[in-house]
């Protein structure tokens, strides 16, 4: 019965923290005024690139380099074509999905039909550096030390970003500046902070880090290529959700992907739970499936309608989003 | 020009997507070099020898429909699309000339009759239509144009002229996997085993392979449990993932069988340290310390068939192919090389149990059992009459009695064997 409990929970932040990184990295570009709807996309290009260079190299660390530069740029080109052409945000963001996506199973076609074929993770020294990292004496508390304390290093990384994030925007200059700039860029801008380059470097950054996400979900999943089954799958949508869900906070991200992940997990585990408490949760074995895979974007529905509808000051949307700043305008 | 600059790089940023979708959306040309090259190299040699005995192998042309993308590097599009390529050169047609494709299809009555008009404007003879829900469309345009020949697969519609169904008994090839699945277990010392299937009762299709596999288990290893995860849909990477964790965690099982699109069961159980049967191809090379065997189909047995009958007289298509249900002894539908990992007795009963469907001796779904017994060298099997029953205790074909009809297996077989549960 603990068993049950405990993989559920595990599965919960296993298979949930490339929302983590979605989230975290929108929130950065968001922060700047930004709305990069392409995190699907940026996704998909940071796993496959990480992916393979990082089998060939054998290093996670090159691989989350990779992951990171691939994504990086691709915000590049979504900064390019925003701050310095003036390009809608919307479109370029939708365009950039279509182009991660399709520039996945680009590549990933290629390669398996090319002939040294797609490399397996297997017994590869990247999987080595994958498995997880048992925190001494904290892993070993029944449940909690499975669920906390016995992860990936790029779990632990995740919530590190997160964490690390969040005392950015709090704590320092450049993170006030950045937040002055989401909010109002007229005014950042006469008190002469450098708008076109603090926004270069928030884009790229949070594509990076989104990018990471790609790697972790590519890792997770055996690193196998399927012709038509993207490994980001449908995670970078989830995430904007996510960011209105968090009010823009990346502490808050931790939690929100944990109560997203809670009903995403519950598509698979909703038969041992039931099973395992079958007076208080056998229920849930009448709810049809598809029901259950549904429930993540029914929840993101409800998000975004309850978050539309409750518009008070608490909302700490960054006021200048979506709109591109040109100076002239002013 | 900033304006100009914009527009150009903009122009060009839409042309370069156009370029990268392209790879993977809807053509309709011949197939690519690439894709065939494959299936040039495992058949290369027989091409000429077979070609000259074949009429009008000039101006015959295949048409395909598939429901992913004929570039897919495994599952189930793939299966198929290898299978015609390699069908086509057998009969001495020429994949990249003769076959036209419509790929990533989906089950859209609109959406399938458009990939037919169009296959039809190219000139193609015969249109293979592989998912099952291409179903009704195809009837609707067989009786259009009654000139091209419409095979579709899985399904259970035909007419009398030019239009009929294809498939084949998996469930033979599963009750092989089974046995190697119940060595294992026995090997291992435990009887749970596992599978994650796409859908349960609801499909004749997945029913009949649970069912297979789990009477081949229990020929080996009587007191094996099949515990079965229904995950709902036929391909979902994390879902089957997530399925398998969870029978290897919480239900214990030590082999993992599967009815779903990709190889994460198998992963899975390679990375849990436990063992498993694949399905559709050799899963050896994704889980290399699991895998014991996989399922497999060898699509081309029948599209040389047909294609070889369509070619040579169209109107008889009905009488010579006709509803076409084949299973090991056409060469349809087989097990995959056994891997290392397999008992040593896998390899001696698997030929026992399969020389005695191909022979027709004797079926899966009948009044009598198979029983191995005996080390390796000297397995042995005994036949012996034992009702069929189903997992509830009824009774489905009495000792002793006939294999029940494949229309039982094609679409009414609704009920799982002794010894399978479902977890969900």
């Amino acid at each position: 019965m603990l068993d049950v409990i405990t993989l559920f929970l595990f599965s919960i932040i296993v298979y949930n923290i490339p929302l983590l990184y979605g989230t975290t990295g929108e929130i950065m570009i968001e922060k700047s005024g930004s709305l990069n709807l392409g995190v699907e996309g940026t996704m998909a290009i940071g796993a496959v690139a990480g992916y393979l260079i990082g089998m060939r190299s054998g290093s996670l660390l090159v691989a989350c380099l990779v992951s990171f530069a691939a994504s990086g740029l691709v915000g590049l080109l979504f900064a390019f074509l925003t701050v310095t052409l003036q390009a809608n945000q919307n479109v370029t963001g939708l365009t950039i999905t279509t182009f991660g996506v399709a520039f996945y199973y680009f590549i990933g076609n290629a390669v398996s039909n090319s002939e040294s074929k797609w490399p397996a993770l297997g017994d590869s020294p990247l999987d080595k550096q994958f498995s997880p990292i048992e925190i001494p004496l904290l892993s070993k508390i029944p449940v909690i030390g499975k669920v906390l304390f016995s992860h990936t290093i790029l779990i632990y990384l995740g919530v590190i970003i997160a964490i690390l994030m969040w005392l950015y925007f709090k704590k320092t200059v450049p993170g006030l500046k950045l937040r002055a700039i989401g909010e109002n860029p007229g005014a950042a801008d006469s008190l002469g902070v450098n708008i076109t380059l603090y926004k270069y470097i928030h884009i790229i950054i949070g594509s990076g880090i989104m990018g990471i996400g790609g790697l972790y979900m590519a890792l997770n999943m055996g690193g196998t290529f399927e012709g038509s089954n993207c490994w980001i799958n449908g995670y970078g949508w989830i995430s904007i959700a996510l960011v209105i869900f968090a009010n823009w906070s990346p502490a808050k991200a931790i939690l929100g992907t944990f109560v997203f992940g809670f009903f995403n997990t519950l598509r698979v585990q909703n038969a041992p739970l039931a099973s395992a408490f079958p007076k208080t949760l056998g229920w849930l074995t009448k709810i049809p499936a598809q029901f259950f895979s549904a429930l993540p974007f029914i929840i993101t529905l409800i998000v975004l309608l309850i978050s539309s509808v409750r518009k008070n000051n608490n909302s700490c949307e960054p006021s200048a989003i979506g709109r591109n700043y040109y100076r002239e305008d002013r | 020009m900033k304006k100009l600059v914009s527009l150009v790089l903009t122009a060009v940023f839409a042309v370069s997507c156009c370029i990268s979708l392209s790879g993977c959306q809807a053509q309709t040309a011949p197939a690519t070099s690439g894709a065939t090259s494959k299936a040039e190299e495992t058949t290369a040699g027989s091409k000429e020898s077979e070609s000259e005995a074949k009429p009008a192998a000039g101006d015959f042309k295949v048409g395909a429909i598939y429901i992913n993308s004929q570039n897919d590097t495994s599952g189930y599009t793939f299966a198929h699309h290898k299978g015609i390529t390699e069908g086509m050169k057998q009969v001495g047609l020429d994949p990249s000339k003769d076959l036209y494709i419509v790929d990533n299809v989906p089950e859209d009555d609109e959406k399938v009759k458009q990939a037919i008009d169009q296959l039809a404007g190219d000139g193609c003879n015969i249109i293979f239509g592989i998912s099952f829900g291409y179903i009704n469309a195809m009837n609707e345009k067989a009786t259009e144009y009654p000139d091209i020949i419409f095979s579709h697969a899985t399904g259970y519609m035909s007419n009398e002229k030019n239009f009929n169904n294809y498939f084949g008994r998996i469930y033979q090839a599963r009750f092989l996997a089974g046995i190697a699945a119940g060595y294992k277990s026995l090997a291992i010392k435990n009887d749970n085993i596992g599978y994650v299937s796409a859908w349960g009762t609801e499909y004749a299709e997945t029913c009949s392979g649970i069912n297979g596999f789990a009477l081949g288990a229990r020929s080996v290893n009587p007191n094996a449990k099949i515990h079965v995860y229904e995950i709902s849909t036929w391909g979902d990477q994390e879902k089957e993932r997530q399925a398998a964790q969870v029978l290897i965690d919480t239900y214990k099982c030590g082999v993992i069988g599967q009815h779903c699109d990709s190889a994460q069961p198998q992963i899975v159980a390679n990375e849990k340290g436990v063992f498993g049967c694949g399905y559709n191809s050799d899963m050896t090379a994704e889980a290399p310390k699991a895998h014991l065997c996989a399922a497999i189909w060898n699509w081309s047995a029948y599209y040389a068939t047909a294609m070889k009958a369509a070619m040579t007289d169209k109107g008889s298509f009905m009488t010579t192919v006709g509803n076409y249900y084949q299973g090991l002894n056409a060469g349809l539908v087989d097990v995959s090389p056994l891997s290392s990992n397999c008992e040593p007795e896998t390899a001696e009963a698997i030929k026992i149990a399969k020389d005695l469907m191909i022979s027709g001796k004797w079926d899966v779904f009948s009044g009598v059992k198979l029983v191995f017994s005996g080390k390796a060298g000297a397995v042995a099997v005994e036949q012996k009459n034992d009702a069929l029953k189903d997992n509830q205790g009824a009774e489905k074909v009495a000792a002793g009695g006939a294999s029940v009809g494949d229309d039982v297996i094609q679409g009414s077989m609704n009920y799982y064997v002794e010894g399978v549960t479902q977890v969900n």
